[in-house]
């Protein structure tokens, strides 16, 4: 059996825990380097990425995550997960770094703060409808060509359609929620792909 | 795949909870300006309340307090990334309308500002923006969940640096769910009438072992230990108050608290953090106490 990661630094991590548990795998919370060596696959969960990105640092996770991104670790975030794993961060803090994972720019709350929060149905490539729940979440501007583009949403707003689940190689990201559902499919093709 | 405009809900109850769940294992700090924000940003905060003075200037000065300034709300959701709330008093939805269209992310009705109603909470169900509750015990977290509140918090005793009362408000609230849980089913009704809570959230109670909304622990919290110490108890995420700025370096008290809150579980990282840390707030023996916020709301 895989064993998956889910990083328990700050966040909605015991969602993740219990979705992924109920799918039949082992479940490593992950908060120091010896537990990141011992998974097969990692979550990072949703939370604030700003607090998030700085606990990483402060454990010693930060470069030990970023070796095994590049060695080919296969990661799924969701919202501040999927920040994090982006290229490029606009409207973030002037020193928000990010691990490059996945060829996209994101923006920060680029659907507003939470007011504007919203839940929607997404149509996924290859599953249908997905509840998707969206707490101040960023919003994917602009994505390169290794990037797999599996649901997009148009938010009405004049700007057209907007990816929120990718795939890029061994990498996953959503800028929704999937784990403050009762629908686990998505967690699923990323243990699949293990 | 295909695509048109996606019909979205806002403001419903899974998007209102959903903010909390992303709050959880972090540290929500009460700052005064712009640049205590960026103190407990850089520092790793989750959010940050904005108000105009810290309960420990609150308990000091006396007079009524109120919902902040807009103008400094607005400054400090300028000066930071991360999320922003901010209180009204109890019972004062007129100041809940203010702060709901100032677009802040979370309200507090909050015992620490004086209360608008004597009896009655804000009605928080036609709001869009969520809302944080404290309670002492868990019938009044059940009476806030029930009036729309998607967060409690146990009240403690803010301002005073001591984390005594947070820590009887938690093992209360946590006692009585235990009590919930073991019920029998006939016994219920009876335990809903003592607590004085709607029997579906007390029943919602006994089965899940725990509330529908996340606990967050709140008032007193002052060190990296105490962090600790709640979160071992069952918090899930603190709110620290007058706890960094009334503290002899609050950049390094906001990280500590940050870190212990994260590692709460690992004593040789909370020790490692405790280190030099410099004077935490002075703090008052609740005993002595002639005000106790706790007592507000009902």
């Amino acid at each position: 059996m895989k064993r998956v990661g889910v990083l328990s630094l700050q966040g909605d991590v015991g969602e993740h825990v219990s979705m992924l548990e109920a799918l039949g795998s082992e479940v490593v919370k992950v908060r120091t380097v010896e537990q990141l060596n011992s998974v097969d696959g990692l979550v990072l969960p949703g939370g604030e990425s700003t607090t998030i990105a700085h606990l990483l640092g402060t454990s010693g996770l930060k470069d030990v995550l970023g070796a095994k991104l590049e060695q080919g670790l296969p990661v799924f975030g969701t919202c501040a997960g999927l920040i994090l794993l982006s290229t490029v961060v606009l409207d973030g803090r002037s020193d928000q770094w990010s691990y490059g994972a996945l060829s996209l720019s994101v923006r920060r709350n680029g659907y507003g703060r939470q007011i504007a929060s919203f839940e929607s149905t997404l149509d996924v490539k290859g599953l249908g409808g997905v509840p998707g729940v969206f707490i101040r979440a960023p919003r994917i501007e602009s994505y390169g060509d290794d990037v797999e583009v599996l649901a997009t949403l148009d938010h009405g707003d004049g700007t057209g359609e907007h990816p929120v689940f990718v795939r890029q190689d061994r990498v996953w990201g959503a800028s929704f929620h999937p784990e403050l559902t009762g629908d686990a499919r998505l967690h699923e093709l990323f243990l699949n792909s293990l | 795949m295909t695509s048109s405009t996606n019909p979205s809900v806002t403001g419903s109850a899974l998007v209102k909870r959903g903010l909390a769940d992303m709050l959880r294992g972090g540290v929500i700090m009460d700052v005064v300006n712009p640049e205590q924000a960026k103190i407990a940003e850089d520092a790793g905060a989750v959010a940050v309340m904005a108000l105009e003075r810290v309960p420990a200037d609150i308990r000091r000065d006396g007079g009524v307090a109120r919902m902040s300034d807009p103008l400094m709300i607005q400054e400090i959701q300028a000066a930071v990334t991360i999320p922003v709330m901010a209180k009204a008093r109890i019972g004062h939805f007129a100041e809940a309308q203010i702060l709901q269209a100032l677009d802040v992310d979370y309200i507090d009705e909050s015992e620490v500002l004086t209360p608008a109603d004597e009896e009655n909470h804000i009605d928080k169900w036609p709001f869009t923006v969520p809302f944080v509750c404290g309670a002492t015990n868990l019938g009044e977290a059940l009476r806030r969940i029930s009036e729309g509140a998607c967060l409690i918090r146990s009240k403690g005793e803010a301002g005073t640096g001591n984390v005594v009362e947070a820590v009887r408000h938690l093992r209360t609230i946590n006692a009585q769910m235990r009590r919930l849980h073991s019920a029998d089913a006939n016994e219920l009704y009876a335990l809903a009438k003592d607590l004085q809570a709607p029997l579906a959230l007390v029943q919602e109670v006994a089965l899940a072992g725990k509330l529908p909304v996340p606990l967050f622990c709140a008032g007193g919290i002052s060190t990296p230990a105490d962090a600790s110490l709640v979160l071992q108890l069952g918090a899930e995420a603190v709110f620290v108050g007058s706890g960094i700025f009334k503290s002899e370096d609050p950049a390094r008290m906001a990280q500590a608290i940050v870190e212990a809150t994260t590692h709460f579980e690992d004593p040789s990282v909370v020790a490692k953090v405790s280190t030099g840390l410099g004077s935490a707030m002075k703090g008052w023996e609740t005993a002595t106490l002639e005000q106790r916020l706790a007592e507000r709301g009902w």
